[in-house]
């Protein structure tokens, strides 16, 4: 039957059989592909985002009325502070940089694969465990208990003595690892890895959010890893960093934590921004409006953000001349946000949208992001955010921007990527109904919050008394939880059976404009046959260098069939450079992977002497890690 | 008012102080503003859903030039300008009627430490100590102090003022200032542990002459028992554990862990406004605190009822 091959259709089959992985669980333990490193990280964060999401409800069922019984008060500050973390550390930021900025990436740009495959490997395993980690500390009943922001003294050994202060300082510690080095992957592949002809103002507006969410991380992380380090010295050697009355001061952790703690609001929401910039072209039918404006503001906000730290510190008595500049600082952050906002508006207002899923995600996204942006700014005027600060209505303004303008953006993502990574369409109804749910649920759940921090409800209270007007709202959010996590369940099972049952499409459903959709549903291992020419920000739409890609793939320019290949360019011009060899699979990454999480264990036992072993088994790792291994010629 | 059992109401958006009354219109203002954004900008979303087959702007059409200067317009001018006016009214008015009142500009200090999980209320230059119930002449500027006992909590009192949280190592203070006279309901708010939620306290604004003689009486030590059962009660009092937590001025009980009773029946609450001061719940309370407000730092004292009721009858003495 086998009908006589092209030229291009042998390169094909030549590179299947070179980038073939290996089958089985062992073939997932030992990826490097970063489309699998990417649906790993999928699975992963959602099911932290299960675990987070039950954590609210039950929060919430404790609130549906006065002196509510659900909860221990220790049990609901334990689900509190878990909440905030595994829905942040565990689940927006790994779903989004991990999960749509592996997979997406190399595809946006006409890569085979991220720049560093084995430390994309590696920066999964160390999420996971870092995951694991501090929710062992939850199933051993010592959850972290302090906030997510975990103030001292409150979190000081004299107040926490139990070792649930110590899973969250170890585990966030154990975390950014993976961030960091999952940033600097990030950055060396946008910037080095574009496919030739992709110089740096037709990249993608995507791939301009996660450079700056890279950058963001990289520089916002060391602050919050030395106050953890700093905490956990005052609690285990007894040191004085925040302790006055040796000479510490209590205030330096929260300098230190917002520090980092505030660029992490963007971190959390830039990469939604890039989601909305893919998803609004493509059902809009035209380019983003204002491209390169839309760029600068992504990056500016990333930059911006570093100035505004002390906003979430304006009852503590900074002097008024400090809390003036820090008020000014975060209006200015206003305005590349508002660059966006309207730039997606016009987009939408001058193209021809279709409503269907993906855009009524990135519409909802628009609603919430809207009324969260403008509850920041209210924020921004000092002696209002005095008067609300630490009460529901900064619980409803950070519900609206992290899960209106962070999550909605994500689901709205899963349902537009969906064809790409499986080969099959979503049910457009029910995927239709999920998001009026969701939206329904969400609005039921936060908008509320806005009255009932104004009409004097603190946040973090496990319980409030019957009579201060406050139980009507506290059974509406609740009832708009649940309704919230009904839409949620109806998104991941329309998904799951679509994956069964879904119609079969083709490379390019809906007509997008970026490079993923120039390869096959789902798209092979090597991404490409041949790399993808590039003459604008949307080279889908230029018919005639998709064409031409046809041809190169029969003359073999630009196949690179001669090993694990994949071009190297220059960072701005995007000029072809070099040609990069990329390892195969590897089982270095998980054992690093695993040498940490144990080094991290001991530690927490205090065993440094076992801890220290491990930590040289994980260099001895890597000195495997750096052996060379044979190219197929 | 009607909820008198736990002081008043605790709404910012019904304010009894200047201060809380300029935020008050500083935030129906700001709703103003963000409600015409709000609307202007999702007008914008449904006029491009009641033209989705159309290109271009409405009216004008396809003018890219045109359309990339309303991105500026909109996302640029127009939020310089609000943004310029908000930061005048906000951050250079009314901030100062808000923000802590200049040395000597008050005709009183009290001082407030912030402990887990009540307040501990003192009033400069006299003996007089209380908890969670703060009496202040109406119409008069009051300086607060603010400190931490131990973790940071939050002081905060919104019909009153906005909040200034309690930190360790240094001394906040905030201006109170009530125009009418009337129980105002704070709470603590800044997350500080186990019993955060069981953390309030009421400001009694009344007029100065009520002040005075309220003062007056906390001033003084505690009265002495009247009748056998309060004086029985006075001796548990002292020989079992109470003496060594809680301070009774003009006794034995000198404790600083708990907060002072020397007036307790003054008081109209219990346990930083978690229950009322009856002599009902009071006996409730000593015979096991950890039901009603778990975690706090009171022992089941393993007394019998009969003890128990001594001591009620003791402490309700307190006038």
């Amino acid at each position: 039957m086998a009908a006589i091959a092209t030229p291009g259709q042998r390169r094909v089959d030549r590179l299947e059989r070179i980038w073939e992985e290996r089958p089985g669980v062992l073939g997932w333990l030992m990826t490097t592909d970063h489309k699998r490193i990417g649906l790993l990280y999928l699975f992963t964060s959602l099911a932290f985002f299960a675990a987070g999401g039950v954590e609210a409800l039950l929060m919430r069922t404790q609130l549906i009325g006065p002196n509510g019984t659900t909860l221990s008060p220790h049990a609901y500050n334990e689900m509190l502070t878990m909440h905030g973390v595994t829905m942040i550390f565990l689940f927006v930021i790994p779903i989004s940089t991990g999960a749509f900025g592996n997979y997406l990436i190399p595809l946006m740009i006409g890569a085979r694969d991220m720049a560093f495959p084995r430390a994309n490997a590696l920066s999964f395993w160390l999420f996971l465990g870092s995951g694991l980690f501090m929710y062992t500390g939850l199933a051993l009943g010592q959850a972290p208990d302090a906030g997510w922001f975990d103030y001292v003294p409150l979190a000081s050994r004299a107040y926490s003595p139990d070792k649930g202060i110590d899973f969250y300082t170890l585990g966030l510690i154990f975390n950014g690892i993976s961030s960091t080095v999952a940033s600097a992957n990030f950055i060396v592949t946008i910037f080095k890895l574009r496919a030739p002809g992709m110089s740096i103002n037709r990249m993608p507006l995507f791939c301009f959010a996660f450079l700056a969410v890279s950058f963001a991380l990289i520089f916002a992380l060391p602050f919050l890893t030395c106050d953890l380090v700093l905490l956990e010295l005052d609690r285990r050697l007894g040191m004085h960093f925040f302790d006055p009355s040796h000479g510490g001061n209590v205030l330096l952790w929260q300098h230190l934590f917002w520090i980092f703690g505030h660029p992490e609001v963007y971190i959390i929401i830039l990469p939604a921004f890039g989601i909305a910039t893919s998803i609004i072209p493509t059902f809009t039918r035209r380019r983003m409006v204002a491209f390169p404006l839309v760029a600068l503001a992504e990056i500016l906000v990333a930059f911006i953000g570093f100035g505004v730290w002390a906003h979430h510190m304006f009852a503590v008595g900074l002097s008024t001349t400090t809390a003036i500049y820090f008020a000014a600082a975060s209006m200015i952050v206003v305005i590349p946000s508002g660059i966006q906002l309207f730039a997606w508006i016009m987009t939408i207002l001058t193209g021809t949208p279709i409503f269907k899923t993906p855009l009524l995600w990135i519409i909802g996204f628009i609603v919430m992001f809207l009324i969260g942006g403008l509850s920041g700014v209210t924020l921004a005027a000092i002696p209002f955010d005095q008067q609300v600060t630490d009460t529901y209505y900064v619980v409803a303004h950070f519900h609206y921007v992290i899960f209106g303008a962070a999550v909605f953006p994500i689901l709205g993502g899963l349902f537009y990527w969906f064809p790409k990574v499986t080969g099959r369409m979503y049910h457009e109804k029910w995927g239709q109904t999920s998001f009026w749910t969701t939206f329904l649920g969400s609005t039921l759940t936060f908008f509320p919050m806005h009255i009932l921090g104004l009409i004097g409800m603190p946040r973090r209270d496990y319980t409030y008394p019957a009579h201060m007007g406050w139980t009507g709202y506290n059974f509406l959010e609740t009832i708009g939880s649940y309704i919230l996590a009904a839409g949620l369940v109806m998104v991941v099972a329309n998904l799951l059976v679509s994956l069964v049952r879904g119609r079969v499409v083709d490379n390019d459903p809906f007509g997008g404009g970026t490079l993923e959709w120039a390869t096959t549903s789902p798209p092979p291992e090597y991404n490409f046959a041949v790399i993808p020419k590039v003459t604008s920000p949307y080279p889908m739409w230029d018919l005639d260098d998709r064409e031409e890609d046809g041809r190169k793939l029969e003359q073999g320019v630009l196949v690179l069939e001669q090993g694990h290949e994949t071009p190297g360019s220059t960072v701005l011009d995007g000029d072809w450079d070099e040609i990069l060899q990329m390892p195969s699979d590897s089982p270095y990454p998980i054992l690093l992977g695993i040498a940490t999480a144990a080094m991290f264990a001991m530690l927490l036992l205090a065993h440094y002497v076992v801890a220290g072993i491990f930590l040289a088994i994980g260099a001895l790792v890597l000195v495997g890690w750096h052996g060379t291994e044979p190219q197929e010629s | 008012m009607l909820l008198a059992g736990c002081g008043g109401g605790q709404d910012s958006l019904q304010p009894h102080s200047t201060q809380s009354n300029q935020i008050r219109w500083l935030w129906w203002g700001m709703l103003i503003v963000a409600g015409i954004v709000f609307f202007g900008a999702v007008g914008m979303l449904a006029l491009a859903w009641l033209r989705k087959g159309d290109k271009g702007l409405p009216a004008l059409g396809p003018r890219e030039g045109l359309t990339n200067g309303l991105v500026v317009v909109f996302g640029i001018v127009v939020p310089v300008v609000v943004l310029v006016a908000l930061f005048i009214v906000a951050n250079l008015v009314v901030i100062k009627t808000t923000q802590a009142p200049a040395k000597g500009s008050t005709q009183m200090s009290i001082d407030v430490t912030g402990k887990q999980w009540f307040w501990v209320v003192s009033y400069d230059g006299t003996p007089a100590v209380t908890a969670n119930e703060i009496h202040i002449p109406v119409r008069t500027r009051v300086r607060i102090n603010v400190r931490s006992g131990d973790v940071i909590h939050s002081f905060w009192v919104p019909e009153l003022n906005r909040k200034i949280d309690t930190i360790n190592g240094q001394t906040n203070s905030e201006l109170l200032y009530a125009s009418r006279p009337g129980r105002y309901r704070g709470q603590c708010a800044e997350f500080c542990g186990l019993q955060h939620a069981h953390m309030g306290m009421v400001v009694v604004a009344e007029p100065m002459a009520r002040f005075r003689a309220w003062l007056a009486n906390m001033a003084k030590p505690a009265p002495a028992p009247a009748g056998g059962a309060a004086a029985q009660g006075q001796r548990l009092f002292m020989a079992n554990q109470c003496a060594s937590c809680h301070q009774i001025r003009g006794t034995q009980a000198q404790g600083q862990i708990g907060p002072d009773l020397t007036h307790l029946a003054s008081r109209s609450t219990l346990a930083a406004l978690t229950i009322a001061n009856t002599p009902r719940e009071l006996a409730a309370w000593i015979a096991n605190p950890q039901a009603i407000k778990p975690g706090n730092k009171m022992p089941d004292l393993g007394l019998s009822r009969s003890q128990i009721a001594a001591i009620v009858s003791y402490l309700e003495g307190l006038k």
